[in-house]
């Protein structure tokens, strides 16, 4: 105690300590991941495999792809403060609308693509108006355009239905070293969201938004157009999967999205990658990272031969846990002045 | 016309559902003047602000900027045509970085891409400019003290260029250390030829910093003229029509000092540490010191928010440990919260509702009972509202105070921690305040009070304890000085200081 009335903390002191604060919630996702994939490749190891072959990799790269093009754009409309649970239906739309131009035929891939990913847009778009000039929440405005399209999914297909495109089917299958062409195409997707969301307007006015509407109105950002965008382009992104699962599959099916559960999945990618389910603060190489993350999970859950629902409970098991110690990191804010609570006191503490 | 003069705003009136909040009022800014508004809560000083700063359009009335009649739709409008206005509550994203927020909405760009590298050196500039060099541009806004926040509002007002800065209670939340700061930019601005429009509770200040004084009453314009031809006890008389010499009520007769009520003895946690006090029945006891001196942490502390680890805490000589603030209430603690919209209410929920909350969540038994208290509470509190059903987001901010007291009042407590009890309120809620906490003594209930306001500490307290870097670093008695206080709460004394 006199030790603290003799030598009076300077604002230098306090600064230092900030700077060495614990890990950004990125860099944290990305630590987990290597130790999963640690623990990952040793658990494969003891199965007399290994995790670092070149099949087991393109099949890893090959799980993160769906996901990957679906969880990039449900970052974008959460980093808004929107939400988008009408993924999954339309990514089963577009395997329908792509496959049935397509019929099997070469000739029709690029109308094919091009109709699927503007049905796609016009979806958002709709989403987008409703939620910004109806002011409907997202959750419950693509709630409702989920429902919408699932609807006309059940009374118009009975089955599958359409053929993808023979050159479709062989994009999907090929690839570069130890990465699918289409894996590729996810990362630069990324890699050219993540730079958008950086060194654009709009990127910094959809982090404004998201993070508090009222202060981007008050600083003349039209607060509507970022949400409107995000949304189209995450129903475009969803569209990217579907066209990924038609190209594995070569059938249009207006099943295979909500069989995925490719809504919850993509969320709670985003959400592990340390991205605010309220919006305003996050990051697409957090997002991939959450990806990663459940892609080696499943990966390794596989080779072990663990049975599905165990498997579900794993995935739960990692969701809640990680979120868990994203909030903690977020309340905790204040140094402690004197003394070091320890790390099993500060997890036990009764929250404030 | 004088040439000297750069906003002229005449016959501003505004009224919302037929209820007219502003009338008739005139105001005239000057170059390198600094203009005080003042008025009670409610007198119509914000609706005033918001019409010149474009949030609002007045019903009638014409605005002249440079000579030139002027119409703001939006802020931006405002802002641009160089009015700018630090409000209250600050509209700052704590997840972006300090640059970012300057320039929201007018990112800097080069080749159509944001051109960070400029955004940073240019709100360099401009807080080298306020003569600050210590907050990096890329620092997260989150990461700011709350002084640091209101230099941020106050760069980014400046990069539009602003003739005119209208600043809203701009010293609410700071320390008095922190308020130098804030002098020292004023000056600088107002070298530079800008008008300042300021709007302030703390009288003292405003004689300090405003050349010309405007005084509201309820939405009408008392007087506007120089500073030099009113004194603090003219200016209150004409704000609420009530003497300067009632500002602090005298005790209530037959207050008794009891038993001890409070008492702490070595105890700490992360953020405070050896701290001793007590606190008896009748008595008010200060807690003063500078922002981020451990004031609140200790009172939360008491009160569970964040448990003592060590060290012993003593009610009504039964030794006890509250590890939440619902052990807390149990045992008859109350705080009120130094930030009641965030901590001390829900605000889109009534007043009824507001002041049960605490009573019905943990002593249920007494809901009914304080049900019944509740209007004669509200009464003498002289809470005015629509009715109970009414949500307390609408009230003033006195008003709302007065329903956070409710709600303590209604667990019928025998210590009350007060954080910065009358933060924000208008004079006449402050002296409502007050009388309460004189009430509470004479009642035999323990009262202690964190303040910024010195004058409040002095003129309430029996005895002040201050805080410095998380310790108690003194006691002093009634009738301290505020050099004393201040000598104590800044290290600048301790040899003879420290009691």
């Amino acid at each position: 105690m006199s030790a603290v009335t003799t030598a009076p903390r300077t604002k230098g002191a306090r600064r230092n300590r900030r700077r060495t604060a614990p890990l950004t919630s990125t860099q944290l996702v990305y630590v987990v991941l290597g130790l999963i994939v640690v623990v990952s490749a040793l658990l494969t190891l003891t199965k007399d495999r290994n995790f670092f072959s070149q099949g087991n990799l393109w099949t890893i790269f090959t799980a993160m792809t769906v996901l990957g093009f679906i969880a990039i754009g449900q970052t974008l409309v959460i980093l808004a403060g929107s939400l988008d649970l009408s993924v999954p239906y339309v990514a089963s739309l577009t395997t329908l609308v792509a496959g049935g131009i397509m019929a099997g035929s070469d000739a029709n891939v690029i109308r094919g693509v091009l109709t699927a990913l503007a049905v796609a847009a016009l979806i958002g778009l709709a989403s987008g108006l409703i939620v910004t000039l109806l002011d409907v929440h997202g959750f419950i405005a693509t709630l409702g355009v989920g429902l919408i399209i699932s609807g006309y999914l059940a009374s118009n297909y009975q089955g599958s239905t359409g053929q993808a495109a023979e050159d479709l089917k062989f994009f999907g299958v090929t690839g570069l070293g130890v990465m699918p062409y289409v894996a590729i195409f996810m990362f630069v997707a990324a890699g050219l969201v993540w730079a958008a969301l950086r060194w654009t307007r709009w990127g910094h006015h959809l982090y404004a938004v998201g993070g508090n509407r009222a202060v981007a109105r008050m600083s003349g950002v039209r607060t509507a157009y970022p949400v409107i965008t995000a949304h189209v382009l995450c129903a475009v992104f969803a569209a990217l999967a579907g066209l990924t699962l038609l190209s594995r599959t070569g059938i249009g099916s207006p099943t295979i999205g909500s069989q995925g559960r490719y809504d919850l999945f993509s969320i709670a990618a985003v959400v592990l990658g340390g991205t605010l389910l309220a919006g305003g603060k996050g990051s697409i190489v957090g997002t991939i990272g959450g990806v990663a993350i459940f892609a080696v999970l499943d990966n390794v859950m596989g080779v072990m031969g663990i049975n599905p629902f165990l498997k579900d409970f794993v995935r739960g098991l990692i969701i809640v846990l990680a979120v868990a110690v994203y909030a903690r990191r977020s309340i905790v804010r204040r140094p402690a002045r004197f003394g070091h609570a320890s790390a099993l006191g500060s997890v036990l503490k009764e929250d404030a | 016309m004088d040439a000297a003069v750069v906003l002229v705003a005449r016959g501003m009136t505004k009224s919302f559902l037929g209820n007219t909040v502003l009338a008739d009022v005139d105001v005239v800014l000057r170059p390198s003047e600094v203009h005080g508004l003042v008025g009670e809560n409610g007198a119509g000083k914000s609706t005033l602000m918001k019409l010149l700063a474009g949030v609002y359009q007045p019903d009638s009335g014409t605005i002249e900027l440079d000579g030139r009649e002027v119409g703001f739709g939006h802020p931006v409008q405002a802002q641009r045509a160089g009015v700018s206005t630090v409000f209250q509550e600050f509209n700052l994203l704590p997840e972006r970085t300090i640059a970012e927020n300057v320039y929201l909405g007018r990112e800097p760009r080069r080749l159509g891409l944001v051109d960070t590298g400029a955004m940073n050196r240019d709100t360099a500039e401009l807080l080298a400019g306020l003569g600050i060099t210590h907050l990096k541009p890329g620092t997260l806004v989150r990461q700011l003290s709350v002084a640091e926040q209101q230099v941020v509002e106050i760069a980014k007002a400046v990069s539009f260029d602003a003739k005119v800065i209208q600043m809203d209670e701009p010293t609410a939340s700071l320390a008095d250390h922190e308020v130098e700061l804030l002098y020292s930019i004023i000056e600088r601005l107002t070298g530079r030829g800008v008008a300042i429009l300021y709007v302030s509770h703390r009288l003292k200040e405003v004689f300090d910093l405003c050349q010309t004084i405007t005084i509201l009453k309820d939405g009408r314009q008392v007087s506007s003229g120089p500073a030099s031809e009113l004194t603090e006890a003219s200016l209150v008389r004409q704000m609420v029509g009530r003497p300067l010499t009632s500002y602090f009520p005298d005790k209530v007769p037959g207050t008794e000092v009891g038993e001890v009520r409070l008492s702490l003895q070595g105890a700490g946690n992360p953020y405070v540490d050896g701290v001793d006090l007590t606190v008896r029945a009748g008595e008010i006891v200060g807690l003063a010191g500078l922002q981020g001196s451990g004031r609140t942490e200790l009172v939360e502390a008491v009160f569970g928010v964040h448990p003592f680890d060590r060290g012993s805490m003593t009610l009504d000589g039964k030794t006890v440990t509250v590890r939440s603030p619902r052990q807390g209430v149990r045992r008859r603690l109350a705080l009120v919260t130094e930030d009641r919209k965030a901590k001390g209410l829900a605000l889109n929920q009534s007043i009824l509702d507001n002041a049960l909350g605490v009573v019905r969540a943990v002593l249920p038994s007494r809901a009914g009972a304080a049900r019944r208290e509740l209007p004669g509470v509200l009464s003498s509190l002289e809470v005015s509202a629509r009715g109970l059903d009414q949500e307390v987001q609408f009230l003033s901010g006195g008003n709302q105070q007065k329903v956070v007291l409710a709600r303590w009042l209604s667990i019928e407590p025998r210590v009350v921690l007060m954080d910065e009890p009358t933060r924000g309120i208008d004079v006449g809620a402050k002296h409502a305040v007050y009388e309460l906490m004189r009430q509470l003594a004479a009642d035999g209930v323990a009262v202690l009070m964190v303040s910024s306001e010195l004058p409040e500490v002095i003129g309430m307290s029996d005895r002040i304890l201050v805080m410095r870097d998380g310790v108690l670093a003194g006691e002093l008695p009634a009738g301290a000085t505020e050099e004393q206080v201040l000598a104590l709460a800044t290290g600048a004394a301790t040899e003879d200081g420290a009691a």
